[in-house]
């Protein structure tokens, strides 16, 4: 019967979307990305190992996952501060800042990365205060970081944000009952609650800054050893024709996002325990 | 504790202990804004006023140059060939995932939202690799006399593939909550399959559509990775928006190149404005 068949369920059309949603999927994301694993696969061990620990790969790697790790944290800090502000206190404007905080998710990232390269740039309206003090944000490693800590902004203040709105009151009331000042309230009582939000946060800015490449390049000045990130190197070698070269180092971005990914998984399942 | 015994008072106390003195508040509120001022608003403000740098004029000219009239060009017909796609694909999937129970729902849920988690470069690299000379269909295709990479079609697939999980994943959570009471209502009344999902569903998700195509298409418009590594950079004819804005900078040419930027930043601006009353009009909807 059909009814028993589908569990009771009477609404018609799973066999066909299902299809369909399989179909799509495996056409459009998972045959091309598995391009990419038969590509490195046909890569001997021992050439796989020298192409994506080269000198000036390895050297990429510090740059990218080393400027990513510091923006996230950056991100962090002031994404738990902007989500606590924006629910907590009241001020003129809060629902068009509410809004623009989304702007990097908005913004396509060339255009980012144009803007930041001119406002950090000797002359430009944050570089030429910064300039005289020794300071040197475009074209150095310093710029990676700014375009980073942009494209990661938004992703802190959303996980942080509601959890902060869910937040019970009664916490905080009995906590100051029991004589905690509101310092000790944050960081006892809070802080705990907050922590896997403001960890997933964290990995999924870090996700996207390893990944990231439109906004960083202009900033960058992509000097090899020096400022190059990794998405760089890849499409170095696809303009030299390097193909196998340029899939190896994919290979390795891509199993390190996976991993970041598993991590993230991992993490909104503590969350969801902990809100439970 | 020196509080008077009377409710409203032990009320106002509590308030206290719940929150942080004003100069606190103050400081705390200042930080938020310098910080967000300095990240966003500055940057943002910064590609309008390098555009207009040299005047109305030089601003228009910059646009009506034809590179940027064809740039303009191949970035509407992409963005009008993914959104659909990627719609149509969204709904589904999410009729699927969330009307229905099955094993594996949420290896299914993780798959869709990979393409996330690569980054742009790679999202471009794989079409080389499937469509390139050296590339599995490569030489297939060289023998039919038929472009995918660094031809338009390598274009939309790249972007369709980056904006590939942005529908389903708003849809999804949006039908999971909502339920199947009200269509199974529908049909037991008598509707059909497609009368339930037109008539029913699909005003109950209008909002999470308007969410997720806008959110899909300015991704689809504003890509620049991906694409770059599919274009082949062909002036006039492979270049979309910002590949066209990364020609003119790297050329020296500012103020055309923030002249055409600044669209996509208005795309951005506008982008932002009907995702809060999306977003705004979903909770409403959640809330009733």
């Amino acid at each position: 019967m059909k009814f028993s068949k589908r569990h009771n369920n009477v609404l018609p059309g799973f066999g066909p979307t299902m299809g369909y949603t399989l179909l799509y999927l495996s056409l459009i994301v998972l045959i091309p990305l598995s391009a990419l694993i038969f590509k490195t696969a046909g890569l001997s061990w021992h050439d796989f190992v020298a192409i994506v620990t080269a000198p000036r790969v390895l050297a990429s790697y510090k740059v990218t996952f080393g400027s990513a790790l510091t923006a996230a944290g950056i991100n962090a800090l002031f994404g738990v501060l902007v989500a606590w502000v924006l629910v907590r206190y009241p001020f003129p404007g809060k629902r068009l800042i509410d809004a623009l905080v989304d702007l990097p998710f908005a913004l396509p990232t060339a255009v980012a990365g144009i803007t930041l390269a001119t406002v950090y740039s000797a002359n430009g309206w944050i570089g030429r205060y910064l300039e005289p003090h020794g300071i040197k944000v475009a074209f150095t490693r310093l710029g990676i970081i700014v375009a980073m800590t942009f494209i990661g902004l938004p992703f802190v203040v959303r996980t942080v944000q509601p959890v902060i709105e869910e937040l019970d009151s009664e916490l905080e009331e009995a906590a100051a009952c029991l004589g905690a000042n509101r310092w000790q309230t944050f960081r006892r009582v809070l802080f705990p609650l907050l922590l896997p939000s403001v960890l997933t946060g964290f990995a999924l800015a870090f996700a996207r800054a390893v990944g990231e490449y439109g906004s960083i390049i202009f900033i960058a000045g992509n000097m090899p050893m020096v400022s190059e990130i990794t998405p760089l190197i890849i499409i170095t070698k696809l303009e030299q024709y390097d193909y196998q070269g340029a899939t190896a180092v994919a290979t390795v971005m891509l199993v390190s996002s996976f991993v970041i990914l598993l991590v993230i998984n991992l993490l909104q399942k503590w969350s969801r325990r902990y809100a439970e | 504790m020196s509080a008077p015994a009377t409710t409203y008072a032990g009320k106002t106390n509590a308030n206290h202990r719940i929150t942080e003195p004003a100069l606190v508040r103050w400081g705390l509120t200042a930080v938020a804004l310098v910080f967000l001022a300095l990240f966003l608003v500055l940057p943002l403000a910064a590609v309008f006023s390098q555009a207009f740098e040299k005047g109305l004029g030089v601003y228009l000219a910059a646009l009506k140059e034809p590179d940027a009239l064809s740039s303009v060009k191949l970035t509407l017909i992409t963005a009008a060939v993914t959104v659909p796609l990627n719609l149509v694909f969204g709904v589904t999937a999410a009729w699927a995932i969330a009307k229905f129970t099955f094993p594996g729902k949420n290896l299914l849920i993780t798959l869709i939202d990979l393409p996330f988690s690569v980054s742009p470069v790679i999202s471009g690299l794989i079409f080389v690799l499937l469509f390139g000379r050296q590339g599995w269909l490569g030489p297939w295709l060289d023998a039919h006399d038929t472009k995918i990479v660094f031809a338009v079609p390598g274009i939309i697939l790249a972007t369709v593939f980056v904006t590939f999980p942005f529908i389903a994943r708003e849809l999804i959570p949006l039908m999971e909550s909502q339920g199947r009471d009200e269509e199974e209502a529908a049909l037991v009344l008598g509707a059909s399959g497609l009368q339930t999902f037109f008539r029913v569903t699909l005003p109950n998700i209008k909002w999470g559509i308007i969410y997720g195509v806008i959110l899909c298409n300015a991704r689809a418009m504003g890509e620049f990775g991906a694409v770059s590594v599919v274009s082949g950079h062909i002036r006039g004819s492979t270049n979309t928006v910002p590949l066209h804005v990364e020609i003119l900078y790297n050329e020296y040419n500012y103020t055309a190149a923030f002249a055409v930027a600044s669209l996509l930043a208005f795309l951005a601006l506008i982008t932002l404005a009907v995702k809060t009353v999306a977003e705004w009009k979903v909770r409403q909807q959640l809330g009733d």
